[in-house]
């Protein structure tokens, strides 16, 4: 055999695979130039189609407004279901919702609601008062495990049934007069009552679907999926891909559907706000759910009008521990939380437009702005500390700060530690947990101080001051005033006017700030990103959306922002 | 080869009762429980959650009724999301991670094996050493810092590829697919590097050069085959690791895959979702083991010879 004619043949034969092979490459890389670089972003082929692509958080919980709980959920349910009344979106005013008028009785404690005859449920049927008093039943059934029982609470009779001592729900202050007309009692005239009735905890729910898939009261059945759930709001469920996107659209038989500014809403669950700004610079998406906190200063910067910033009904404050021995004495408490400075926190370590707090009710809530005799004042601090016992700090226990994982948190409490030791030359250490971890310890006292805070559900002082009260499940601080209790349970609700309701909620909290078992550090605000194609989108003090409002211009779709 | 998979599949089953018990023990020892809330959970709720979860049983009678509940194959309800079941979440994530996870294996293979091929055939010289560098940077480049580099360049800058998603829009599918493979592909690489050295020192490859074969016959007809032996021992594992892996990438390019859910059910401590994910996981890895060992079996008859000599 010739070995050069058999090498020959090789030669051919390997140079045609090697051959094949450069082309398959080529051909590979021209795919994926032509494919991705053509194709239309979510953006502008949204603004065309009226389809709007919402940055979400996470994969929503559950769509059941009487099982979920969270800001996702809130999103998502708000745009299929809508309860008697609605909320401005830039005042938070209530407007009437499926209840198109209400009088309030004299006493302030009967409102009776005129549903709207045209109301519709999203499969055609007629939507009357009658569905408010079977969900609203439904949502006081303990099996359910409804978290947000206590929006109920305001209604006569609502708690005592849901805690058993009564068992006759005919007892319950609600009753559906005629098909279009109910009549809700209360406990107490409740002036967030209104407000409430937004919040998806007390929406309507479709008896016939839900009773469809299960008993009214069992947990987790399939009638909230798609294609079966029902629901009264602008839009309708689609589709809901688990972990990837959430679709609405537009619901016909809403009754206000010609107002409807958008054909569809995907959610998509963006838990990595990392990534989420990605997807938004590409954009995949017309608004955010978060921004990343390192990149607020290089929008801030660049002057990007996409950053939208606002002041969110949160407070941040640090709990104390108030049977740990060495911090039983609130000149501790107080001195302690004078040596911190806020502006410092604010301004330099989260750069996010938080304003430094020395209360726990957000200014502004319902016109209440409370007054605080708390400063910083690290001299003052320092006497305090000393009449104590603990003269610059000699013999004051090693103290430890703990809070759940996370950066911004651990900056905080590294600031708050450096400026105790040099203000008051106490010695802290820090203690980060994992969440559920953290919550455990909080709830059950094993802690010192430790990290929280507090996101109102409704617009009013009370929503912040009943968490101090003495068997409140969120205190978790052994701090206990009789006197506190009396004026927020008994006295606050039975006031006539707006004015002398709020001096009670201010006598109150100064009674709470003067015993300091919480340190007011600073108020929230709430970050996103938002395309310019997106109009009437009002921020409010919420972080609330009114996604029936919402529309889309399509010639500014390309303004999401420069590269950084 | 019949008697040996169904042997290996017996001595699998004390293995994932070993498993099942130790992370039933460690979940529900982990301090914080599946209800616990930032806002307080009232008694009564709290009672009857734990009454629909079975979670008021004395554990022992908790971890019968799921071992009887995992034979007739149901992994139960997941705590976090009511109304869906363990078996319907992995269901909804697996394809993707599945599909993600080969996608990467094909690039780490292509990119492994040519760059370990290409570096043992010149071994010690800058043909070697350049792959070699380049796999060791792979190994230590985690997928958190690859996944948003590229996102950078080929997402943002370039803008050929989408930044996320799955299937939403054409080549969204390809930075993913690689920044999970490259890791992969560095361990490939080596390991055809030094299977590779090991079969070209052997006698008969000197008998085929001797034979005056061109070299690249030589390496892809006589040497490929015994080179890239210990690679095919390392795609099980690696697979099962690709699909366990994943959740990084997963979170890096919102992916919705298996890997996201694993991992947020720890955080969640949704009981029945990490006890079902972490048996299926126990189960595909014993699988792809098991498979790559027979794989290897019939590529190398010395081992087909013992695996027939065993029974």
């Amino acid at each position: 055999m010739d070995y050069h004619s058999m090498s020959g043949q090789q030669s051919t034969a390997k140079s045609l695979p090697a051959r094949t092979f450069h082309a398959l490459c080529l051909a590979a890389l021209l795919l994926v130039v032509s494919g991705c670089g053509g194709g239309e972003s979510n953006v502008s082929l949204g603004n065309r189609t009226g389809t709007l692509h919402w940055g979400n958080g996470t994969e929503p919980q559950s769509l059941d407004p009487h099982i979920a709980t969270g800001v996702p959920e809130h999103h998502i349910i708000t745009s299929l279901m809508e309860g008697l009344v609605l909320k401005d979106s830039t005042t938070l005013a209530p407007i009437p919702g499926v209840a198109e008028s209400w009088d309030v009785s004299d006493d302030g404690r009967v409102y009776t609601f005129h549903l709207r005859q045209n109301a519709r449920w999203s499969n055609g049927d007629p939507h009357i008062a009658q569905d408010y008093v079977w969900s609203w039943w439904r949502a006081l059934q303990p099996a359910l495990g409804n978290l947000y029982a206590y929006m109920y609470y305001s209604i006569n009779n609502a708690q005592e049934y849901y805690e058993g001592t009564i068992t006759d729900f005919d007892q319950v202050g609600v009753k559906a007069l005629d098909d279009y007309t109910l009549q809700v009692t209360l406990e107490n005239p409740t002036p967030y009552f209104l407000q409430l009735l937004d919040h998806y905890s007390l929406f309507p729910v479709h008896q016939a679907t839900v009773e469809k898939f299960g008993t009214a009261d069992e947990r987790g059945t399939r009638w909230t999926y798609e294609g079966n759930i029902v629901t009264n709001g602008p839009f309708q469920l689609l589709e809901w891909q688990i972990n990837s996107r959430v679709v609405v659209e537009r619901n016909p038989f809403y009754w206000d559907a010609e107002n409807v500014g958008l054909n569809k809403i995907i959610f998509y669950p963006t838990e990595n706000a990392v990534s989420e700004e990605r997807m938004f610079r590409s954009g995949q998406l017309h608004y955010t759910n978060d921004v990343p906190t390192d990149k607020i200063p290089v929008y801030r910067n660049e002057g990007n009008p996409s950053l939208r910033v606002a002041p969110y009904l949160g407070s941040y404050f640090y709990r104390i521990n108030t049977n740990v021995p060495h911090l039983q004495d609130k000149r501790v408490r107080r001195a302690l939380a004078m040596a911190i400075d806020r502006e410092q926190i604010t301004e330099h370590i989260l750069q996010a437009g938080q304003m430094p707090t020395y209360a726990l009710t957000p200014p502004g809530t319902m016109g209440y702005y409370p007054k605080s005799d708390l400063t910083f004042d690290p001299e003052a601090a320092k006497q305090l500390l000393a009449e104590a016992g603990y003269p610059n700090g000699e013999g004051f226990p090693v103290t430890e700060i703990l809070y759940n994982t996370n950066e911004s948190h651990r900056k905080v409490a590294v600031a708050i530690q450096q400026m105790w030791n040099k203000y008051l030359n106490i010695e802290i250490k820090l203690l980060n947990q994992e969440w559920k971890v953290y919550l455990d310890s909080e709830s059950a006292g094993q802690y010192t101080i430790s990290r929280a805070s507090w996101i109102g559900d409704y617009v009013d002082p009370n929503s912040f001051l009943d968490l101090f009260l003495c068997n409140g499940g969120n205190n978790r601080t052994g701090w206990c005033n009789a006197e506190y209790d009396r004026l927020i349970l008994d006295v606050a609700p039975k006031m006539k006017s707006h004015e002398e309701r709020l001096a009670v909620f201010q006598e109150a909290e100064t009674l709470l700030l003067d015993a300091m078992p919480m340190i007011p550090i600073y108020i929230y605000t709430s970050k996103h990103l938002m395309n310019s194609s997106v109009k009437n989108h009002n921020g409010n003090l919420l972080d609330q959306t009114t996604f029936k409002e919402l529309t889309l211009e399509s010639d500014s779709s390309d303004s999401t922002g420069g590269n950084h | 080869m019949f008697r040996f998979a169904i042997n290996r599949l017996l001595q699998a089953i004390p293995v994932l009762l070993v498993v099942i018990s130790i992370t039933f023990l460690l979940v529900h020892s982990a301090p914080g429980g599946p209800f616990s809330a930032d806002k307080a959970v009232p008694p009564e709720v709290l009672k009857a959650l734990e009454a629909q979860y079975k979670l008021d049983q004395p554990l022992w009678q908790q971890y019968v009724g799921y071992l009887n509940d995992v034979l007739h194959g149901d992994f139960g309800p997941s705590f976090k999301y009511p109304g869906r079941t363990v078996n319907e979440l992995i269901a909804s994530g697996l394809p993707a991670t599945a599909e993600l996870a080969f996608y990467a294996m094909l690039v780490a293979l292509f990119i492994g094996a040519s760059a370990g091929v290409v570096a043992a055939t010149r071994p010690n010289t800058l043909q070697d050493y350049l792959p070699m560098s380049a796999a060791m940077l792979g190994i230590c480049m985690p997928s958190f810092l690859l996944g948003p580099l590229l996102v950078l360049v080929f997402g943002i800058h370039l803008e050929w590829v989408p930044v996320s998603g799955w299937g939403d829009s054409a080549g969204d599918k390809i930075l993913p697919a690689i920044t999970l493979g490259t890791g992969y592909a560095a361990y490939i690489a080596r390991l055809s590097r030094g299977g590779m050295l090991e079969v070209l020192s052997q006698d008969y490859i000197r008998t085929a050069r001797a034979k005056g074969l061109p070299e690249s016959l030589i390496i892809a007809k006589h040497a490929l085959r015994g080179g890239l032996i210990p690679v095919i021992a390392f795609i099980g594992p690696a697979f099962a690791g690709l699909l366990g892996g994943s959740f990084v990438v997963e979170t890096i390019f919102q992916i919705p895959g298996l890997g996201r859910f694993y991992v947020q059910a720890a955080f969640n401590r949704d009981y029945t979702m990490i006890l079902g994910t972490t048996i299926f996981f126990a189960t595909l890895i014993i699988v792809f083991n098991l498979l790559s060992d027979m794989l290897a079996i019939w590529l190398n008859p010395k081992l087909r010879q013992e695996a027939r000599g065993d029974h």
